[in-house]
């Protein structure tokens, strides 16, 4: 069976991939539909959904159009999921391979440096550093990847410990290969499948992060994004609930997406796990 | 000795399995009965469907599959009709069965004394003090050390063979009529192994069970069987008593299968005077350390104590032992998998314990290795051909030259060129250890350790897989260190055999001596332990 | 005797990680951009050149780094963990004051969420392939997936504006005078929703995990013994699937601890709960950063207690840890 076949066998993952499509063309559809920035006050403030032409979900308290600000905001929001997962993955990949690799010593100290970073609340943590670095887009994106990267090297080095004594690393070893080449080639590829999976979750993790953190009123204050959104209107959820919910709905659905299409990739890249499982 | 009516009476049975298996049936039109006061082992190859005529007798069929037909009667009712209720009111009171596995088939949270008297609570036997105390009479029936402790103790304290007999007091504490056993000593060392037949064998007499017995092992099979099913592909291949199948065997397969037991006819050694040393091993020492904490005290496991042996050119000796005899680390240590502690390894004049790094490195490819399992020993993401080249690659032979040698290889190993571009999954285990063997001779190595390399093989392509192994030694007089647990294996292809115990060695000879003319205990012990040695030395 | 050992083994290797987290945040104030002292201070600080100078003073920030670093971390040794500006008290007051507020409400949605998703968990794994469960696991990824705030705040509308069943803001009722019986249930009251909204992620992670482990559990070969002794299906669930299925919840739910933390930030924000979540957003708003570090330690400092407290639980629940190794 095809990678696909067996993807498209889960239906939530199906689901998933649909609703992920159809949130990132929001976002390159976004400068194209709504080229203003949606920061501009276009109408007159609260205008409810459905209550004037072109405006289907209405204006937010300064008169902003909610509909724009929600398809910028996708973009946002996946970039900054994609970047701050990628940044992750760079430190995590590499620490917890070296980890799982050689064992002893460096394997010691690798994990008490993970651990440390495990033991800290990561919120609150990502809330410091954006909050001392000053909001920004970079300084989310590092916030984030700081917090997140612990569980990837805790992934990678699970699995190169258990790699690193099958047999035919030990034949690799044998032959003379050297421990650059056997980490690259023998044991890396093997652990693809479950970094990929993680991966996927991840982008999901950041993006209710990034949008948290923007509630808080910690987002970049040039760029548009849900969890801002969602903040803005917080004092006047009960004149209008609907500023608050339509972003909420949309964070909802991107992360559910990412999670099902990740359950999805689970079961296609580990296939006997899924029949075992199901 | 029999009673005249079967306690277990299979009738034609006919066992699905889900769609996209392998093949259609698990087993077919299979009949055999099994009664008071006999042994019926039931011996097959993987994927024989041995064990899943138990299975629906236990009314534990995996998930998928289902009787499509024929009945199995026990006690006048037909199993195959009961709810799931009725058959569990059999289960453990009137069947009971032990596993192949009993490091995990005991639950690791609860005691000992628990798992037990659970078998009284779920057919509601006794009261709590009561069950307490059967279960401390049934421990110490079947022979636990301080059964007293064991009723306390929780089963990662106790060993497998412990484990295997706690698993028995469980199967036999409400007296069932058949007691199914699958494939009960197969992850026992041989000593313990024949320790726990001859208990089944004791309690089965004692109590008059009918037992069913499952192997692959036509040692055991010899052992105990008081009659024999043979199955091959779900299929009965030949029944009989253990007399007529294992002296007069009628089918093919049968013989086949009685002929790949290696045997205990020892080849003579070659004649000749002794070419000098290649291998030189003095005085080796490891000791694995689990690291202590502040307050905890560090494990000292002593795996080698003082071993040293040398190995001719074109000299292939076996080393012998069981779990935790050192053997395998002795292997790791001469391919430098692990450093030993102290003491020398001398290759051709070169110490290879003293190198490390690169130095290491570079010498690697004097000394190679057959691993044991066929399904862990290739990387899955890369093609066969690759998988051999890599050794040549990394040594600075061009890949094209490489690939060339790596068809030649193939072709060597009897699996022909066309094998380069396909992946391991393709491939059958003993395929696979035929790629193994390869991949460890692209090196042209001086000796090839080869850690259990059969050990994981049915018997027949064990059997196959050793002929190889000789052709090869012939043809490119190759030297071998051949690390075994089965000794009957090592007395077929080895010239010197070494019996280790504890990391230590306890006696080095010709296979002859040491086969014929054991001097220590601890080899007798194990000479003796061998199943069906008996049955063979009779027939002789 | 084992558990002592093991005691202060946890808190020697707690003092260490706190004494990071100090360092930590000590790099933090130098690496940010601009004046230390106008950091700590935060903007309302800034213009008061007396503040500045005390906090110059305090931190010794004209001497040299090791001076100051370790002004710092003798300074929080001896629990002094300086002056907040904005709010007039010091910062080990205030965080004291508002403790026991996010204790009730981290304590109360975790029994909460680790209790219900257990329970939840284990239905659907014995309802594998069923609509019942499918439906559980369902509902149990939508909560998962859902921003914590958001959840927060749609059900500010719904239960407190729309239905007007529950107080939305606060802890008590302010100027109620309750006391006694009636105080409990003025904020027992008040706790519902923050609670409910808390606990509804961190269920939604015990009830994925607890059924992933089951199913798990349920393939094993001691599950096959206990079916052959003719033991109940429920009593195999119970007894041999569920508990060693429970060990992995142990120690995600240690994990989960800093989530927890994180958690309740948002969800004190929302619903105006006085605890240190609330703290650390005021803090934020004001930009009090030497208020918002001195919080960021102690909720560091409770995710290290909780782990101890979840480690030895561990090894109650788990005989072979006890044996040496």
């Amino acid at each position: 069976m095809s990678f696909f076949a067996r993807f498209a066998q889960n239906r939530g993952a199906l689901v998933g991939l649909i609703i992920l499509t159809a949130i990132i063309l929001m976002a390159i559809l976004a400068p194209v539909l709504y080229p203003e920035s949606p920061w501009r006050m276009v109408q007159r403030p609260f205008l409810a959904p459905m209550e004037a032409e072109g405006f289907w979900l209405g204006t937010d308290t300064m008169g902003r159009d909610v509909t724009a600000g929600l398809m910028h905001g996708a973009w946002v929001s996946l970039l900054i999921g994609l970047v701050s997962t990628s940044v992750a993955l760079l430190i995590g990949v590499p620490l917890g391979a070296v980890a799982g690799y050689y064992g002893g010593l460096i394997d010691d100290g690798l994990m008490r440096f993970t651990e440390f970073f495990q033991t800290i609340p990561n919120f609150a943590l990502a809330i410091v550093l954006v909050a001392i670095m000053q909001p920004s887009v970079t300084s989310i994106v590092l916030a984030i990847a700081i917090v997140s990267w612990p569980p990837v090297a805790r992934l990678v080095r699970a699995e190169f410990m258990s790699l690193r004594h099958r047999e035919y690393v030990e034949a690799a070893r044998l032959v003379g290969q050297t421990h650059g080449t056997i980490i690259l080639r023998q044991i890396l590829p093997n652990t693809l499948s479950p970094i990929i999976v993680l991966a996927s979750l991840m982008v999901a993790t950041a993006i209710l992060l990034e949008s948290a953190l923007s509630f808080l009123g910690l987002g970049d204050p040039n760029v548009m994004s849900w969890g801002y959104m969602i903040g803005a209107a917080r004092t006047v959820i009960r004149q209008a609930w609907w500023l608050s919910f339509f972003p909420g709905v949309a964070i909802l659905l991107t992360v559910l997406a990412l999670n099902l299409v990740g359950e999805g990739l689970d079961d296609a890249l580990n296939p006997k796990l899924a029949r075992e499982r199901s | 000795m029999t009673d005249a009516t079967p306690v277990l009476s299979i009738r034609d049975l006919t066992l699905a399995l889900p769609k996209g298996a392998d093949r259609d049936y698990a087993v077919e039109e299979v009949s055999y009965d099994v009664a008071r006061g006999e042994i019926l082992c039931v011996v097959g190859e993987s994927g024989s469907g041995k064990s899943m005529a138990a299975n629906a007798v236990m009314g534990l069929l995996p998930k998928g599959v289902r009787a499509t037909a024929g009945e199995v009667i026990f006690d006048g009712q037909d199993l195959l009709t009961l709810s799931e209720k009725q058959h569990r009111q059999l289960r453990g009171l009137r069947i009971g069965m032990i596993f192949q596995e009993p490091m995990t088939a005991l639950n690791p949270l609860m005691r000992v004394g628990a798992q037990i008297a659970e078998v009284f609570e779920a057919h509601g036997k006794y009261n709590g003090r009561e069950r307490q105390d059967r279960a401390l009479a049934l421990l110490e029936e079947v022979g636990i050390p301080q059964p007293d402790r064991a009723i306390r103790a929780y089963p990662f304290q106790l060993s497998g063979g412990q484990r295997q007999r706690v698993m028995i007091a469980m199967a036999l504490a409400l007296e069932p009529e058949l007691l199914i056993a699958d494939e009960p000593t197969t992850a026992l060392d041989v000593t313990t192994q024949a320790q726990i037949l001859e208990l089944i064998r004791d309690l089965q007499q004692r109590r008059g069970m009918a037992v069913m017995f499952i192997t692959h092992d036509f040692g055991v099979v010899a052992e105990v069987a008081t009659r024999v099913c043979v199955m091959r592909y779900g299929r009965i291949v030949e029944l009989g008593t253990a007399q007529e199948v294992l002296d007069n065997p009628r089918h093919d397969y049968t013989r086949a299968l009685l002929e790949a037991i290696p045997s205990n006819v020892i080849p003579d050694i070659r004649e000749g005077e002794r070419p000098q040393p290649l291998l030189e091993v003095c005085h080796l020492h490891k000791v694995f350390r689990s690291r202590g904490g502040l307050f905890k005290p560090a494990r000292e496991v002593r795996a080698l104590d003082d071993v040293s042996f040398s190995l001719a050119r074109g000299e292939t000796v076996g080393i012998v032992g069981e779990s935790g005899s050192g053997k395998s680390t002795l292997g790791r240590c001469v391919v430098r998998l692990e450093r030993p502690d102290s003491g020398s390894l001398s290759l051709a004049g070169t110490d290879l314990s003293a190198l490390r790094g690169d130095a290491l490195r570079r010498e690697r490819h004097r000394v190679q290795m057959i691993f044991q399992d066929p399904y862990a020993s290739l990387n899955p993401r890369h093609r066969v051909g690759y998988a051999i080249a890599q050794g040549p690659m990394a040594n600075g032979v061009p890949r094209a030259q490489a690939m060339r040698q790596a068809e030649e290889l193939l072709e060597l190993v009897g699996l022909g060129a066309v094998a380069v571009d396909r992946f391991p999954h393709e491939f059958s285990g003993g395929q696979r250890q035929r790629i193994g063997i390869a991949r460890a001779l692209a090196l042209n190595p001086e000796l090839i350790v080869a850690d259990e390399a059969v050990s994981a093989l049915d018997v027949s392509i064990q059997a196959q897989v050793l002929e190889l192994l000789e052709e090869l030694k012939q043809k490119l007089s190759l030297s071998l260190l051949f690390i075994t647990h089965d000794l009957r294996v090592a007395a077929q292809i080895c010239d010197t055999i070494i019996v280790m115990q504890h990391g230590r060695i306890v006696e080095q000879g010709t296979a002859k001596e040491v086969f014929l003319n054991p001097s220590e205990a601890y080899t007798r012990q194990l000479l003796d332990a061998i199943p069906g040695r008996a049955h063979e030395a009779a027939m002789a | 005797m084992l558990y002592a050992r093991l005691i202060v083994m946890r808190l020697l290797k707690a003092v260490v990680v706190l004494f990071l987290i100090i360092i930590f945040n000590f790099i933090l104030i130098q690496l940010a951009p601009g004046d230390p002292a106008a950091i700590l201070a935060g903007e309302a600080g800034a213009t008061d050149e007396e503040f500045l100078r005390q906090l110059r003073e305090r931190f010794g920030l004209d001497q040299p780094l090791y001076v100051q670093l370790w002004r710092y971390v003798s300074g929080i040794a001896m629990l002094d963990f300086g002056w907040s500006y904005r709010q007039g008290m010091p910062v080990l007051d205030l965080i004291l004051a508002r403790l026991p507020a996010t204790l009730l409400l981290t304590g109360t949605a975790f029994v909460l969420s680790l209790g219900l998703g257990i329970l939840a968990g284990s239905m659907a794994a014995a309802r594998v392939k069923k609509p019942s469960g499918s439906l559980i696991m369902a509902l149990a990824l939508i909560f998962y997936a859902t921003p914590l705030f958001w959840v927060a705040l749609m059900s500010v509308v719904l239960f407190s504006v729309y239905l007007d069943w529950l107080p939305a803001y606060g802890m008590y009722t302010v100027g109620a005078g309750h006391s006694g019986l009636a105080y409990v249930l003025d904020v027992a009251k008040h706790l519902v929703l923050p609670a409910t909204t808390l606990a509804l992620f961190f269920m939604a992670i015990y009830t994925r995990m607890t059924r992933a482990s089951m199913l798990e559990a349920s393939q094993q070969d001691y599950v096959k013994t206990a079916r052959a002794k003719g033991l109940s299906p429920r009593v195999i669930q119970r007894r041999h699937i569920l508990r060693n299925a429970l060990l992995p919840i142990i120690t995600l739910a240690g994990l989960q601890a800093g989530q927890m933390v994180g958690g309740a930030i948002l969800t004190e924000t929302v619903f105006a709960w006085p605890g240190i979540g609330r703290l650390m957003f005021e803090a934020l708003q004001q930009r009090d950063y030497n208020l918002l570090l001195g919080i960021f330690f102690f909720s560091a400092a409770l995710v290290i207690v909780f782990n101890i407290i979840t480690d030895l639980v561990y090894r109650l629940a788990d005989p072979r840890i006890k044996e040496g190794s």
